[in-house]
């Protein structure tokens, strides 16, 4: 039962005048896919991810799969959040994101969110080469504002996410949240947090957390073994403080050094309807 | 005299995890009852040896850097050869049952700012019972001091007793507090029989001069 | 060789655990633990991710002594630990345990093969190994660990009952088993992370003030 496809498919790679273009776009099952803009070379392409039928509901079976050649620069998005949605057993959702030499992926789409009864159980594999860049964001919400105030509590979310650099395994994490999971919202795991997050930068400036944070939240940024990768991570009652603890923490490598970095962070509006520039190199 | 750590060596060797050297530092442990001056006497015990020796300390206060700040606010060591162990609520634990994680700061100290000729270990503040194993140091000195009451000696325990040396601190405050000097002296020799203590003054010059004194014995006997 | 499981598993075997709270100082001081049943639920996360994670690496440490295999092993746990104050803390622990199973079991070319510094999962498996046990027993020990360090840790810091505790310990004891189980007959290493545990591991080791080491 449920939707069954083959990956959705970014390529991205250099073309001789050092545009990154995009010889393959394809969606599949749940996942439509839109170029936002053909970027003036040095700067990257943009991929938005639109949710093409609701869900995914529990059975489905689908995926993105994103290369991006040598030198090539990609970022994505999505125009909403994803709300896993209850159906016939769990549903399953694979990334796989690769990154050649010199190139980099920003991958920062919307949350994903687990509505009463859900199940999702979602894998992110990244295979990055040496001397790839890469910024991954992943927002994980515990139920809709709906699935708490009907009593009915949050949906199922369990993600793995791992890390290749260089054909070594940098990070392996599973974070199995929501009824069913034993222990996960007491704590040890996520406390009275409903919305985990995380930035991973590779070859990427990461700003530490500025505000003093709660004892049992707000965001750590940890540095993972491995070359020029480090990961914030952070815990919030609701996926707007997430949100806040994660944007601006990320920037170009000068604004690390001259600590202005505080200037783009109103930059993304929490929940994202329009898709924010890359504010990176859109200056 | 029962102490022989040379041939304990020998007899019974320390299970390390780095490979033996050639010669490694002579260790002596410093336990006692809280605020008996433990970590006064080996502030002294550096100011007067550094010069001559190389020195290590490893500190096992239960606020874990609370002593080994004290060690370099005063200045009496290079911040690199002072290491604290935190001991999980536990100081005894950590100089006795399970020396495991005092062994590796001895060892981290000697690989980092070695060779070492001494490495004095600090228990944390701990009660009359607690001592050293010898797996940890070669020697121990049990620091007790006047103002805790002139029946301490009498009251015996494995650190008043079985130490190498005992010390009695804080003369200067004998006639303050009623402590008579003497029947400590009387009570320490019997419990100890030919175990020496010493009577030290922190407070006076080189008041830590018959410590001084006694490590240097320890040390002639290690080379 | 249920003898030698006990050896290892004793609270009393030298290899370091008893300065180390797995987090929970961290959580009373957070306010997070503070009572017998919030150490429950703090022990039942924590069992069931970062023990889970530790028994898989155990077990599949226990069934080599294959140095290269070790080494891989090794790596993996770097990659499960994404705080660098929580891996540092689990190579000095396994310096440690390394140093008491070098002593137990030292004819043992496993254990003398390790290089210092090896991760505490991967000591522990090489450790169970040496004495003669089998990967399940080596999950065992490591969920035995995951769970017993913290709650003895939590006793001693909120003064706890420890009838009170002990009941916990017995109630999760099924949960224990379920857990080695799983993670000695897992396909794929298992990588279970708990979020807070990293927040407050990376948190706790900058503290000026700490009785527990980690």
């Amino acid at each position: 039962m449920g939707v069954s496809a083959g990956p959705a498919r970014i390529e991205a790679e250099l073309d001789g005048r050092g545009r990154t273009v995009l010889p393959v776009l394809a969606g599949a099952g749940p996942v439509a896919l839109r170029q936002w803009r053909r970027p003036p070379p040095g700067e990257p392409a943009e991929v938005a991810m639109v949710g093409s039928m609701a869900g995914p509901l529990g059975g489905d079976r689908y995926g993105v799969r994103v290369t991006v050649g040598p030198g090539a620069r990609l970022r994505v998005t999505s125009v909403a959040a994803t709300v896993s949605l209850p159906g016939d057993g769990p549903a399953h959702c694979t990334l796989e994101l690769s990154v050649a030499p010199g190139g980099l992926l920003d991958w920062r789409p919307e949350p994903v969110v687990a509505a009463a009864g859900s199940h999702l159980l979602l894998e992110t594999r990244v295979e990055l080469a040496a001397g790839a860049a890469l910024l991954l964001r992943e927002e994980q919400v515990l139920g809709r504002r709906h699935d708490w105030t009907s009593g009915a509590g949050p949906g199922r979310l369990t993600a793995t996410l791992t890390v290749r650099q260089d054909g070594v395994e940098i990070l392996a994490q599973q974070t199995d949240l929501g009824p069913g999971a034993p222990g996960w919202d007491g704590p040890a795991v996520l406390g009275p947090h409903r919305a985990l997050g995380q930035l991973l930068a590779v070859h990427r400036p990461l700003h530490p957390p500025e505000e003093e944070a709660a004892p049992d939240g707000g965001a750590v940024l940890l540095t993972l073994p491995g070359s020029g990768a480090r990961l914030l991570t952070a815990l919030a009652p609701d996926a707007l403080l997430l949100r806040r603890l994660l944007t601006g923490r990320e920037g170009p490598a000068h604004r690390e050094a001259d600590g202005t970095g505080a200037t783009q962070r109103q930059a993304q509006p929490a929940c994202a309807g329009r898709l924010p520039r890359l504010s990176s190199e859109a200056r | 005299m029962h102490r022989d750590h040379i041939a304990d060596e020998s007899g019974a060797p320390v299970v390390s995890a780095a490979p033996p050297g050639p010669r490694r530092a002579l260790r002596i442990g410093l336990g006692g009852p809280v605020g008996s001056g433990k970590t006064a006497t080996v502030a002294a015990l550096c100011r007067a040896l550094r010069a001559e020796l190389s020195l290590g300390v490893v500190t096992n206060d239960i606020y874990t850097t609370e002593d080994a700040e004290f060690l370099l606010r005063h200045a009496v060591l290079a911040p690199e050869r002072i290491t604290a162990v935190a001991t999980g609520c536990c100081p005894h634990t950590a100089i006795r049952d399970d020396i495991s994680a005092n062994l590796e700061a001895v060892e981290e100290l000697e690989a980092k700012a070695g060779p070492l000729d001494l490495v004095l270990v600090e228990s944390g503040g701990d009660n009359l019972t607690a001592t050293f194993s010898r797996g940890l140091v070669d020697a121990q000195i049990f620091v007790i001091d006047v103002a805790g009451g002139d029946k301490i000696p009498r009251k015996g325990g494995p650190g008043v007793t079985s130490a190498d040396l005992l010390v009695i601190n804080k003369t200067d405050l004998a006639e303050l507090v009623g402590a008579d000097l003497a029947v400590m002296a009387r009570d320490a020799t019997a419990q100890r029989g030919e175990r020496p203590f010493v009577f030290t003054s922190l407070a006076a010059p080189d008041g830590v001069a018959p410590v001084t004194a006694w490590v240097r014995e320890r040390l002639a006997g290690w080379g | 060789m249920t003898a030698a499981l006990l050896l290892l598993a004793d609270g009393r075997f030298p290899a370091g655990g008893h300065a180390h709270s797995g987090g929970a100082a961290a959580a009373v001081a957070a306010g997070t633990v503070t009572d017998v049943p919030s150490l429950e639920r703090f022990l039942l996360g924590r069992l069931h991710t970062v023990g889970l994670t530790a028994a898989g690496l155990a077990a599949a440490a226990a069934r080599t002594a294959d140095p290269a295999e070790l080494a891989e092993l090794d790596r993996a746990t770097e990659a499960r630990t994404p705080s660098a104050a929580l891996r540092a803390v689990s190579r000095r622990l396994g310096r440690q345990l390394l140093r008491a199973a070098r002593a137990g079991w030292p004819a043992d070319a496993g254990l003398a093969a390790l290089p210092a510094g090896t991760h505490h999962p991967v000591v522990l498996g090489t450790a169970a190994r040496a004495a003669g046990l089998t990967d399940r027993r080596a999950a065992e020990l490591a969920v035995h660990e995951a769970v017993s360090g913290p709650a003895t840790a939590a006793l001693r810091l909120l003064g706890l009952d420890p009838y009170q505790l002990v009941a916990v310990l017995a109630r999760l004891a099924p949960q224990l088993d379920l857990v080695a189980e799983r993670a000695a007959t897992a396909t794929r290493l298992p990588a279970a992370s708990a979020p807070l545990l990293d927040l407050y591991g990376e948190r706790y080791d900058s503290w000026k003030v700490k009785l527990f080491a980690s």
